[in-house]
């Protein structure tokens, strides 16, 4: 009877815990919403910010993050993956790897503002590409590295050791049995953590800071050596740098209510081509 | 006992890092012949077994000393290529370990990598494979099913089919049958019976009773060293070394 009380209160614990957690989100959520739903509309969409930026929409942030995240992408995506196909299949486990691991592990939880001066002293100052998309890109792709190598090689981890050897066993070389039998069914895994690091860097505000991101910009970037308004950037603008913070106010939170749609989009869409892909790999 | 080999170690040690886990192994595995290996766990039976197409060349730690011999050339020797002998050299698994594809597709696997491509050609030895392993029956009309939905004993006998269609010399059986049922096991028993017409059969069991039924000649290792080796018959019989007669009579294990 005892042990029983035990497991309930154990098991009631859990449940609240579980309960305050998903409270926070949805209370977060909510509020941004209803605060923020009422600006978002069309023009707010499409148009760039006008009136000193007390009216018109966030196109440009917009377009800007999406820019920067497709930079992002070209840089961390095959290079994390890469990495981990190595560090998981071709490196001998020795003191070396163990040490490589760690500093990625570590290089995980380094905190984004280090990474927006790295970026500025690299690519800014020494590599000339100037306060830019490609800059501010390639910075949050340097950010995004450690968290797509480090899920990619955890994907790579859950596919049994019997598919390799099987298809050793077989005559196939070391890579023909890494791209036949591990790599199709790694992909859902890797993709999946790649893209939430993406979705990451997507809503990063320091890296970005001192490498491309303008504070407004009536135009359109035209190329990838142009700097760029971004959408976690230009929230921080309107609800901290601007001269009428009261009046734009509901802009900000449309503003966030966007940023946090695409990024929950980014998500479920990881989630359904995971899903996709592991449904196709039972069949 | 003067055996033609197959494939034959020589003054073998192995070892994993500074642990050595064969010492001075001598065993011969002549044509035709199902040669088994017993011995209490630990013993280095799977190691044994698993240097035989270079299976554990994997762990970057292994090493091998004195010779292992295919068809008289050393397996070992310096240029030898890995993938080519493990085609010659098949093995089966412990657990069965069907890739997660057709039937079809996983019995071709091992022709596909080799660059395989001519389909008629290819249906005809997943067939000829298939029914080698006895599986053909009962699968010939769902060869496009999934792999993963057959039973254990039947995934076992897939993956006999698979390293078949590869057309190998020896087959290594790394126990077999542990993880199936005995019906199942009969079944495989049967086949390997069948299967020493065509090639070179070598299997490591757990199961003395599977060793007497099926093989030809047997080993006994204990703790890395080969005790004796000799016709099954005899081991079984009128052991030479009294750990043997301890073993097989089931004193200890």
């Amino acid at each position: 009877m005892k042990k029983k009380i035990i497991q309930f209160m154990g098991f009631l614990f859990l449940r609240v815990c579980v309960g305050i957690v998903l409270a926070i989100l949805l209370v977060f959520l909510y509020d941004i919403g209803r605060k923020g739903g009422g600006s978002v509309n069309w023009e707010f969409l499409t148009q760039a910010p006008r009136k000193g930026m007390t009216a018109g929409g966030i196109f440009p942030a917009i377009m800007g993050t999406f820019l920067v995240t497709v930079v992002t992408a070209i840089l961390a995506v095959p290079l994390g993956m890469c990495a981990a196909i190595y560090l998981n299949e071709y490196a001998r486990q020795s003191r070396l790897t163990r040490i490589i691991r760690l500093s990625i592990r570590n290089l995980s939880g380094v905190p984004s503002i280090v990474y927006g001066l790295f970026g500025v002293i690299l690519f800014v100052n020494i590599l000339h590409f100037g306060t830019s998309i490609l800059s501010a890109g390639l910075t949050l792709g340097l950010l995004t590295l450690p968290w797509t190598i480090t899920a990619s090689e955890e994907a790579l981890k859950t596919v049994p050791n019997s598919f390799r050897e099987g298809a050793l066993a077989l005559g196939a070389t070391k890579w023909q049995a890494i791209r036949t039998n591990v790599l199709p069914y790694a992909l859902p895994g890797m993709l999946t953590g790649t893209v939430l690091g993406l979705a990451r860097a997507a809503g990063e505000t320091a890296p970005i800071l001192f490498t491309g991101a303008a504070f407004y910009l009536p135009y359109l970037p035209k190329s990838l050596g142009d700097q760029f308004m971004a959408l976690p950037y230009h929230l921080y603008i309107m609800s901290t740098q601007h001269h009428a913070i009261e009046t734009v106010r509901p802009l900000a939170y449309g503003t966030a209510l966007v940023l946090i749609v695409l990024v929950l989009g980014m998500n479920m869409t990881a989630l359904v081509v995971r899903y996709r892909l592991r449904n196709k790999r039972r069949r | 006992m003067d055996l033609q080999p197959k494939m034959e170690a020589k003054n073998m040690n192995f070892f994993y890092g500074p642990k050595q886990a064969l010492k001075n192994v001598n065993i011969v595995c002549p044509p035709n012949k199902v040669t088994a290996i017993i011995g209490p766990s630990g013993c280095g039976k799977s190691t044994f077994i698993r240097s035989l197409n270079r299976m554990n060349d994997v762990l970057s730690s292994a090493r091998v000393e004195g010779e292992v011999l295919l068809d008289g050339a050393d397996i070992y020797a310096p240029g030898t290529d890995v993938v080519e002998l493990r085609r010659r050299v098949g093995m089966v698994f412990q657990k069965p370990n069907p890739f997660p594809k057709t039937i079809f597709d996983n019995v071709a696997y091992g022709l596909r990598i080799g660059g395989f491509k001519a389909r008629r050609r290819l249906e005809e030895i997943v067939e000829l494979s298939l029914r080698r392993a006895a599986l053909w029956e009962e699968v010939k009309d769902r060869l496009k099913d999934h792999a993963y939905d057959l039973s254990g004993g039947q995934q076992q006998r897939l993956c006999i089919a698979r390293a078949l269609a590869v057309e190998p010399e020896v087959i290594l059986f790394d126990e077999p049958c542990s993880a199936i049922d005995p019906v199942a096991t009969a079944r495989i028993e049967d086949l390997i019976e069948e299967l020493k017409k065509l090639y070179t059969v070598v299997i490591v069991t757990h199961n003395m009773q599977q060793a007497a039924r099926v093989s030809d000649y047997t080993a006994f290792m204990m703790l890395g060293e080969l005790m004796e080796f000799d016709r099954t018959e005899k081991i079984f019989t009128n052991p030479a070394n009294k750990l043997t007669e301890e073993y097989i009579t089931g004193r200890f294990g």
